[in-house]
């Protein structure tokens, strides 16, 4: 069946770039040999961490859920295969930061054990218990997003002013240099990636599925044709970057814009990465939660290609399966050379969002050239896909001045880094943009922080004056009750007036043991023999006594 | 004559007085300028200003009684924004005043005899523990005010430097060599 070509619209600004896509893209994936070790990081994903499930000391099977998914926005980790968990540790992961962070180390016993695999029966399922066990499966956007698939996945009810979802883009542009994990993928998986975007689509209850990849991959636009089904169309769009940003290539495919600071799912359409599809479609189908991705191993190493890695992989041990790092390699990146990261230690591992490891070299990335001050020529503006300025936002990120940076728009920006390359002045404004974006973050972290402490304030303050005040009445009720117990004398109480009478019996009864022996002449043996200090001191006792008034007598002074 | 006088006085009245009428009935509650300090001041609620908490000391700055650059918490962003807002100029940390990096109270619990004082000490219900029982600090919501150091008759808290990790941690400014132009 041929169609018409679609209409391509076309997004502003974007750089042509070297591709170096021939160095990995020409041989088939490559599985990676089983490793002695494993290191699983429990945050692989946007959101709250997995919480670990194992102790030190158990055994694990592959695909056995390690790290169970907390909260909303998050999604369960898996053991990559089976052996012993022997530490749950901070340890070095693919961070900008270089900081250490919990992961499980699980050392293999080499048997490679499964867990049963579940496939799913997901057109009888119901849509949600379909979701959950999604995110059992630790799905998350294999893009380098890893926001969890799960949440994604629902359709939900249409927001207010937007309609329900209508379309369904894949994503296979891999717009950015020397990546070519999606290309391999959809040219030798392409019936099964297809067949999760037709889960995909089935959840999200779409009749439109478009995919989009760069002209500069015939061979995968083939096998993907060779694939498709009529609801389903294979669109090869102009190779620029950052054409396979999600709302660039929304853009390039519809003509629809994806408001400010909104999502695609605004505008009735949702979009996925071919590799989300396929692990999709593993999970689903064939019942494996997501232990293995895809990884683009490229740049000054023996054996450039792609290799399928589980997840916790070690990078050195990916670089060694790569044949090694060559002669004059000078340190790696994590992802891509626009959006990527220096990587800052070997022992890192693979995780659901790497999808690239490039080895450097001076040869291959040269150093930059000195920058020089910006002169407003406006070249990043006009390079800029998101129709931004970032001269402008340069500008006052560096003087810190972060309330204008953000009425220029700072968060609109996707930092592609188009406007880093195309400065002639060499300036790197994308760091600058990322600077500004994290103080920002941070500050309302901290906003947030003080809100709360002021509201507590607040509180113990109250409580405290209300403490005070309720012990206030608790004394004055009790004084109260005490007054009007001693005015009326309380008849009341029997128990009282008995003990009264019991008492007022035993000194009576003293009195008159005194009167008869004081009748008999009997003096008590207690006051024979004092010393004088004694006598004296009873005698001083008894005027005072003369003084006081006795009970019952009338005050002689009143 | 006299009429035009009357008619023109009784539109002034009339008019005079719904203006009045509606001042009072649609008047626009004004954010109070204490209520604009005490957003900015970090809410640590440590004293270390010389008041007994934030808003004590927003309300003296309010009233003039007070400087701007007499919170160590805030620091020197904190002393901007207010300069800011109070349209003065921003001035370095008061003397004897330094800004230190956010700590969190830690109890050592095995040392710890139960006797409520850090808890009454502590100024935003942070800590948790009853007479006799171990106390414990909840960290997320320690301020770092360091209010229960000095009660506790065993010395058994103590300040500890929040580490950064992956969700506090910061793109640092960018800093990358400049051609020098002769």
């Amino acid at each position: 069946m041929e169609r018409q070509p679609r209409k391509l619209f076309h997004f502003h600004g974007g750089v042509r770039l070297d591709e170096h896509k021939a160095e990995s893209n020409a041989s088939p994936i490559r599985p990676m040999p089983l490793l002695a070790r494993y290191v699983v990081p429990l945050r692989q994903h946007i959101g709250t961490p997995a919480r670990a499930l194992v102790c030190v000391g158990d055994t694990v099977l592959r695909g056995q859920v390690i790290g169970a998914a907390e909260g909303y926005v998050s999604t369960a980790v898996h053991a990559p295969t089976s052996g012993r968990v022997t530490a749950i540790e901070p340890r070095a992961v693919p961070h900008p930061s270089g900081l250490y962070d919990l992961a499980v180390v699980i050392e293999a016993d080499g048997e490679d054990r499964a867990v049963d695999p579940r496939p799913l029966d997901w057109p009888h399922m119901d849509p949600s218990a379909l979701r959950n066990r999604i995110r059992e499966m630790g799905l998350a956007g294999l893009g380098g997003a890893v926001f969890p698939s799960y949440i994604k996945l629902n359709p939900g009810a249409p927001r207010e002013g937007a309609g329900a979802i209508h379309t369904l883009i894949l994503n296979g542009a891999e717009c950015e240099p020397w990546i070519t994990c999606d290309d391999r993928l959809m040219r030798e998986r392409a019936g099964e990636v297809l067949q999760g975007a037709r889960i995909m689509a089935h959840m999200l209850g779409v009749r439109r599925i478009l995919v989009g990849v760069e002209t500069n991959k015939p061979e995968a636009l083939a096998a993907l044709r060779q694939a498709a089904d009529e609801v389903t169309e294979i669109v090869a769009v102009p190779a620029r970057y950052p054409g396979g940003g999600g709302k660039q290539l929304t853009y390039t495919l519809t003509g629809v814009e994806v408001p400010a600071g909104g999502l695609s799912t605004d505008v009735g359409i949702q979009v996925f990465n071919v590799g989300t599809a396929y692990g999709l479609y593993r999970a689903v189908v064939q019942g494996e939660p997501l232990v293995s991705r895809i990884v683009t191993v490229t740049g000054h190493v023996a054996r450039p290609g792609n290799y399928e890695a589980r997840i916790g992989t070690c990078i050195h041990d990916l670089l060694a399966a790569a044949g090694g790092c060559l002669e004059g390699a000078n340190g790696e990146i994590v992802g891509g050379p626009m959006m990527g990261f220096e990587l800052m230690d070997r022992d890192a591992p693979v995780t659901k969002a790497v999808n690239c490891v490039i080895v450097k070299s001076p040869v291959l990335f040269p150093p930059k050239p000195e920058a020089l001050p910006c002169f407003r020529c406006g070249a990043c503006a006009q390079a800029c896909p998101v129709q931004l300025q970032p001269f402008e936002m340069y500008w006052y990120s560096r003087t810190r001045d972060f309330g204008k940076a953000q009425a220029y728009k700072l968060f609109d920006c996707i930092e592609c880094g188009c406007c880093s390359y195309v400065c002639p002045s060499h300036i790197p404004l994308v760091d600058f943009f990322r600077f500004a974006k994290s103080e920002i973050w941070e500050r309302e972290r901290e906003n947030q922080a003080a809100d709360q402490a002021r509201a507590r304030h607040e509180f113990r303050t109250f409580r405290l004056e209300r403490e005070k005040q309720e012990k206030a009445e608790k004394f004055a009720k009790a004084a109260a009750a005490a007054k009007a117990k001693a005015a009326a004398g309380d008849p009341a109480d029997p128990e009282a007036a008995k003990k009264k009478a019991i008492l007022d019996a035993a000194l009576a009864r003293a009195a008159k043991a005194k009167e008869e022996m004081a009748a008999a002449g009997i003096a008590p043996k207690n006051v024979d023999n004092l010393p004088p200090r004694v006598e004296k001191e009873i005698a001083e006792i008894e005027t005072r006594r003369a003084r006081v008034p006795h009970p019952g007598q009338e005050d002689p002074h009143d | 004559m006299l009429n035009a006088i009357l008619v023109m006085a009784g539109i002034g009245l009339a008019l005079g007085g719904i203006l009045g009428w509606a001042a009072i009935r649609f008047r626009v509650q004004e954010d109070p300028l204490v209520d604009k300090i005490d957003a900015i001041l970090p809410q640590t609620q440590c004293g270390q200003c010389g008041y007994a908490g934030c808003r004590p000391y927003a309300e003296a700055i309010a009233k003039g009684e007070a400087d701007i650059n007499l919170c160590p918490p805030g620091g020197e962003d904190g002393i901007k924004r207010l300069a800011e807002l109070l349209g003065v100029d921003p001035k370095p940390l008061g003397e004897g005043l330094e800004s230190k990096p956010k700590s969190v109270a830690v109890i050592d619990e095995d040392a710890c005899i139960g006797c409520t004082l850090c808890i009454q000490a502590c100024p935003v219900d942070a800590i948790v523990g009853a007479a006799k029982q171990m106390h414990t600090i909840l960290p997320d919501q320690c301020t770092g005010c360091e209010l229960c150091v000095a009660p506790c008759p065993v010395d058994c808290i103590h300040m500890e430097v929040v580490k950064e990790d992956l969700n506090t941690w910061k793109w640092r400014y960018p800093i990358f060599h400049m051609k020098k132009v002769p």
